[in-house]
């Protein structure tokens, strides 16, 4: 449909205000919201996504973007929630305790909402219990944890374990990042995933959402 | 000497080339027009909610010994142990660009301008570090008064949680220079509050006791390697301040 397609570009070249007047026209259209969410405002950030990806663009040009994208969720939101459609999935993420540096996890969940799956953003300095009481009572796929101090890495096991201890490991994945996280690290501690960068976390929290129990390493 | 020095923000610039890089665009890559209005305003911004203050205090190698050691989990050999033994002159030092600037950083996440607040959190990052330039220059000038340098004087800083020196060394150098005067807090994580802030130790010396390969255990982690670069600069310098 073309308008889905319009809305699409407009979220690509990060007009807000377009989106956000196509979104609503699509309702007028009778177009159904979940339709405009996957084939217009996903479609448009998943072009985006692979642009970055390929350093065709740079994170300016995503989080514009993203701010477009928003403006057409902005719009959904509404009767999402009022028909409770479904979203892609559900992801609890959060700098640990300790760690008041936010940046890298607010780019993942910035780009999370972008992939339509529901975020849950409990901030910076966020204990263990915190993050495991949380995507339990929310029913999470996933909890993204990030830390950019060599000194509160070690929460990050501590909810792996945690998770264990309360049964919830093979429900509730693990997915890890920050500038001193590794690969090796995320395996030492048997999270499920690591990612190198915002853009590599986003795609594990997907793979993992899907059901894909592979380990996809990235350096 | 223990000395708080505060910066006027007018001579604070952050490095245009070193922002962009930090939003992942690379040297040589034009960015768009988007990029270049977002960037304009970020450097706005930033001058008008940083306020610059730093503290400097000399600290004999032997003290400087106990603050290094802190609280024994540093890696087994780092460059920094090689080369503060061998200086002129050590400083600890801790400057900060204020509060505001992070508190505007999350309003505009909050209000959805995340290409915004990005671009200020990266521009407030270089920032600090070119504050911190600013105070070695100024300490510099205080050894060139004493007559303390000569031509083969240089002088770089370290910090806790680089380069072996564990973050847990932000302890004893807390205890040592006390920052809080200026508005530096401690927190448990070692980690400082107001959040741009910078802290370490500033080393007088020789230009070659600086130089040290890239090839320590925990080098292979290490995701920038801004070494090179820093010692690169040593030798192109001609005011030898890195």
């Amino acid at each position: 449909m073309a308008i889905l397609r319009e809305i699409s570009e407009f979220i690509q070249q990060g007009d807000y205000v377009k989106v956000s007047v196509l979104t609503e026209k699509a309702l007028e259209y009778r177009i159904s919201p979940k339709e405009i969410l996957d084939k217009a405002l996903i479609a448009g950030m998943d072009v985006i996504g692979e642009k970055y990806r390929n350093h065709e663009i740079f994170l300016p040009d995503v989080l514009l973007a993203a701010k477009a994208m928003y403006a057409g969720m902005d719009v959904l939101k509404p009767l999402f929630l009022r028909e409770e459609i479904p979203l892609a999935g559900k992801a609890v993420i959060g700098s640990v305790l300790g760690d008041l540096h936010d940046i890298g996890k607010n780019l993942v969940g910035i780009m999370l909402r972008g992939a339509g799956i529901e975020v849950i953003d409990l901030g910076t300095n966020v204990p263990p219990e915190k993050f495991v009481g949380t995507a339990e009572k929310e029913n999470a796929n996933v909890i993204g944890m990030s830390a950019l101090l060599t000194t509160t890495m070690p929460v990050m096991r501590k909810v792996v374990e945690l998770l264990k201890e309360r049964r919830l490991s093979g429900r509730v994945k693990t997915v890890i990042g920050g500038a001193p996280v590794s690969e090796q690290f995320a395996l030492e501690i048997g999270a499920d995933a690591y990612g190198y960068d915002s853009s590599a976390g986003v795609e594990q929290v997907k793979r993992l959402i899907k059901g894909d129990e592979g380990r996809n390493e990235r350096k | 000497m223990r000395e708080i020095v505060e910066i006027s923000i007018d001579d604070v610039k952050p490095d245009r080339d070193e922002v962009l890089r930090m939003q992942g665009i690379s040297p040589g890559t034009p960015p768009s027009r988007g990029v270049e209005k977002l960037l304009r305003e970020a450097l706005e911004s930033f001058a008008e909610s940083s306020n610059p203050i730093a503290i400097i205090s000399e600290i004999s190698i032997p003290e400087f010994e106990v603050v290094y050691r802190g609280e024994g989990l540093n890696e087994e050999s780092t460059p920094l142990e090689a080369i503060f033994r061998r200086a002129d002159v050590l400083a600890l030092f801790a400057l900060t660009v204020g509060s505001d600037v992070s508190r505007r950083i999350d309003e505009l996440f909050k209000s959805n301008e995340f290409a915004s607040g990005s671009m200020l959190d990266s521009v407030a990052s270089d920032g600090t570090e070119r504050a911190a330039d600013l105070l070695q220059r100024h300490f510099f000038n205080v050894l060139v008064t004493r007559g303390e340098t000569d031509s083969s004087t240089a002088i770089m800083r370290y910090s806790p949680g680089y380069c072996g020196w564990h973050m847990s060394g932000q302890k004893r150098l807390f205890e040592s220079l006390r920052p809080e005067e200026i508005g530096i807090e401690l927190l448990d994580s070692f980690l400082m509050k107001p959040l741009k802030s910078i802290s370490g130790v500033m080393v007088a010396g020789e230009k070659r006791i600086h130089d040290f390969r890239d090839s320590y255990p925990f080098c292979a982690q290490c995701r920038t390697h801004s070494c090179r670069d820093r010692i690169r600069r040593l030798y192109q310098a001609e005011d030898a301040l890195i």
